[in-house]
């Protein structure tokens, strides 16, 4: 049994498909040929380049249908490299003067090009390096004739095993047939492992080199919850995880039922569920899910991946979008929550030695109130069409709060100015995320219109635990009842100012614990839009009575264990979520 | 042969969406396109030579257009080197 790390739930049984990385180019890269065979590997690098020509024309037409134009963008690039002149000169140069094979001139070319990309330091020019080294590594495929796994027409039940998946692969993707992913590299936030989850596919993620003990073939199952993968199941294994495969089904078809009904408590008490979302589109699988508002809109895509800072028109433009598919359900834009880790080629960040105790998020739009002001005008000019609110994150304590809110009040001064319409009445909150926050909550209660707690980062900041850190992510624990707490000090600090409060870190997507957090007196979480069914489940089963009773005994237990327990008899007792 | 020398006036420079732009409409031509900057000499048709050339903003290339419908692939340019780029 190999163990990974789980990224996306779920159980997966199936037959492995391998992909494999090609091992040993340094080889193939050596070899020439005489000189009568030029003119036939001549033309085999112009066959190659047609076939795999179709291959990205297929690949893009399925991105486009599945992910989006902007998504099937990627292909057209590679597809522009493939008819390149520079490019097929640069190769064919390689054949009729070195008097290389194919394969060797393919990967000469492409190194000797990437290598003149990465001469320009520029992040989009590293970008098109790599589409290079792809296009590179499509023709050696065709032209060894290795069947790379087509992902596109899979067998059905594939359990994919890979090294790591481009975004490329991901896209071409035979949804209807494959069952999961296992992958040798990466961690949660991967790109493999984000696609994992919006698919709702089971992937692990990180499992190692080991993983390529299995053979193509092999009878696989992965468990997306807990991390496990089993090589050669023995038949009660296979008995087992098919049974809760099917439970999860039946499950998620139950669950999808729930889509309009009003998530209430048996005894009457409302709790709000709302989405997380990183893209505008994104906004539209909240409603897909029964969600009713955003309660986190990480506007963070809008400075990625570029080289120059978004423009005030083109950040209206996406949060315009995201208010008009929301219709009127409120949607809570945070502002740009970077740094650190983050890299953002348009600012100046230097290398930190601890990123998530740097300079990030609000810390950089005070020091930049150009860069801050701008995303601000652009909220307000787009909160006319619909319901916006704007979420402040990282404020360690109220100086900061006011220091936000003066440069926002200018933005607004600006537009008024300009004449230029907005609303006037926009709601401007925080998150408490920071240890700080959360004891002086009821400070900030008196200047913000809502809280929304980030419990991913206020769970690491209170332990003090990073939970990358594989050595002690055991201790990375929302349960852990300093965490409740400091929770619950937050939830009533917000309700004596008369304030809401909400949750949009990962612990509110779990049924069980948003349970604990609607007996804590939490008035809305905010998840992965695919755990709202699972989670509305939970409270149309639960009664708020019971729950607070719970939540008011657990917070004076010691051990999160007995919490944990606690918990399952007290909100499980006779019903299934 | 034609030849005329443009300012790059996009806050990018010549690579990104400019010269995938620019690359796609020179590929309309018949003529031999190449831009000429700094000394070095790339076709316009290569999205790789255009990048490569690594043009800044600000920058001034110079165009030589020659071929049957060189008048043509001229006036296409110009109205790209001069207009569209802006928006890019």
């Amino acid at each position: 049994m190999l163990k990974g790390i789980a990224a996306s739930k779920g159980i997966g049984i199936g037959k492995a498909a391998v992909l494999r990385e090609m091992d040993d180019l340094q080889n193939l890269a050596g070899k020439t040929v005489s000189e009568p065979e030029i003119e036939n590997e001549t033309a085999r690098f112009k066959n190659a380049l047609a076939q795999t020509e179709k291959t990205m024309e297929a690949a893009k037409a399925k991105a486009a249908e599945i992910m989006g134009e902007a998504e099937a963008q990627v292909f057209e690039a590679y597809r522009m490299v493939l008819r390149d002149p520079v490019f097929i000169s640069t190769v064919t140069g390689k054949m009729n003067n070195g008097h290389y094979s194919a394969e060797a001139a393919v990967l000469r070319a492409v190194d000797e090009i990437k290598a003149m990309f990465l001469s320009i330091s520029n992040d989009y020019m590293r970008q098109r390096a790599e589409d290079i080294g792809h296009v590179g590594k499509s023709l050696i495929n065709q032209l060894l004739g290795k069947a790379q796994v087509d992902l596109f027409h899979l067998d059905e039940d594939t359990i994919v095993i890979a090294k790591d998946l481009a975004p490329g692969d991901t896209v071409s993707l035979d949804r209807k047939h494959v069952k999961g992913f296992a992958i040798e590299k990466g961690g949660e936030t991967s790109h493999t492992a984000i696609m994992a989850r919006t698919l709702e596919i089971p992937a692990l993620v990180g499992c190692g080199p080991d993983i390529f003990k299995i053979a193509a073939g092999d009878p696989v199952i992965i468990d997306g919850e807990t991390g496990c993968l089993i090589h050669h199941p023995i038949p009660c294994e296979v008995e087992a995880y098919t049974a809760k495969y099917h439970t999860d089904m039946e499950k998620k078809e139950r669950v999808k039922r729930l889509k309009d009904l009003e998530p209430v408590t048996t005894d009457g008490r409302h709790l709000e569920l709302f989405g997380n979302i990183a893209k505008p589109e994104d906004a539209a699988c909240v409603l897909e899910k029964g969600g009713t508002g955003i309660g986190l809109f990480r506007t963070e895509f809008l400075y990625l991946d570029r080289n120059s800072l978004p423009t005030e028109d083109e950040q209206f433009e996406a949060y315009k979008k995201t208010a008009e598919l929301m219709g009127g359900n409120p949607c809570i834009v945070r502002t740009m929550d970077i740094g650190g880790d983050k890299k953002l080629p348009s600012i100046n960040l230097q290398h930190e030695e601890n990123p998530f105790l740097g300079y990030r998020a609000i810390r950089i739009c005070l020091n930049e109130t150009e860069l801050f002001k701008t995303q601000l005008r652009a909220i307000l000019r787009a909160s006319i069409y619909g319901n916006l609110k704007i979420m402040f994150p990282m404020i360690s304590g109220v100086s900061e709060l006011r220091a936000a809110k003066r440069i926002l009040e200018e933005a607004k001064a600006e537009l008024q100015r300009k004449g230029i319409a907005y609303r006037q009445d926009i709601q401007v909150g925080i998150m408490i995320e920071i240890p700080s926050a959360a004891v002086a909550a009821d400070l900030l209660a008196k200047e913000s219109d809502f809280f929304s707690i980030g419990t991913n980062d206020l769970c690491q900041y209170t332990l003090a635990v990073d939970r990358m850190n594989e050595r002690i992510s055991h201790l990375y624990d929302p349960l852990n009842v300093g965490v409740l707490r400091l929770i619950k000090k937050v939830i009533d600090a917000a309700h004596e100012n008369g304030i809401k409060v909400g949750m949009c870190g990962e612990m509110a997507s779990d049924p069980v614990n948003a349970v604990l957090l609607l007996g804590m007196g939490m008035d809305e979480l905010s998840m992965v839009p695919a755990a709202i069914p699972y989670v509305k489940e939970a409270v149309l089963k639960s009664s708020y009575e019971a729950a607070a009773e719970i939540a008011g005994k657990v917070i004076n237990m010691a051990d999160s264990q007995d919490i944990m327990q606690c918990m399952k008899e007290g909100f499980y007792a006779g019903k299934d979520f | 042969m034609l030849v005329r020398t443009f300012e790059i006036n996009c806050p990018v420079g010549l690579h990104a969406r400019p010269a995938a732009v620019l690359v796609s409409e020179a590929e309309k031509y018949k003529s031999e396109i190449v831009l000429r900057y700094k000394g070095r000499e790339m076709s316009a048709k290569s999205i790789i030579g255009v990048m490569a050339l690594g043009v800044e903003t600000g920058g001034s290339i110079e165009v030589m257009v020659n071929g049957e419908d060189q008048e043509a692939a001229m006036k296409r340019l110009e109205s790209f080197f001069e207009e569209e780029i802006r928006n890019l």
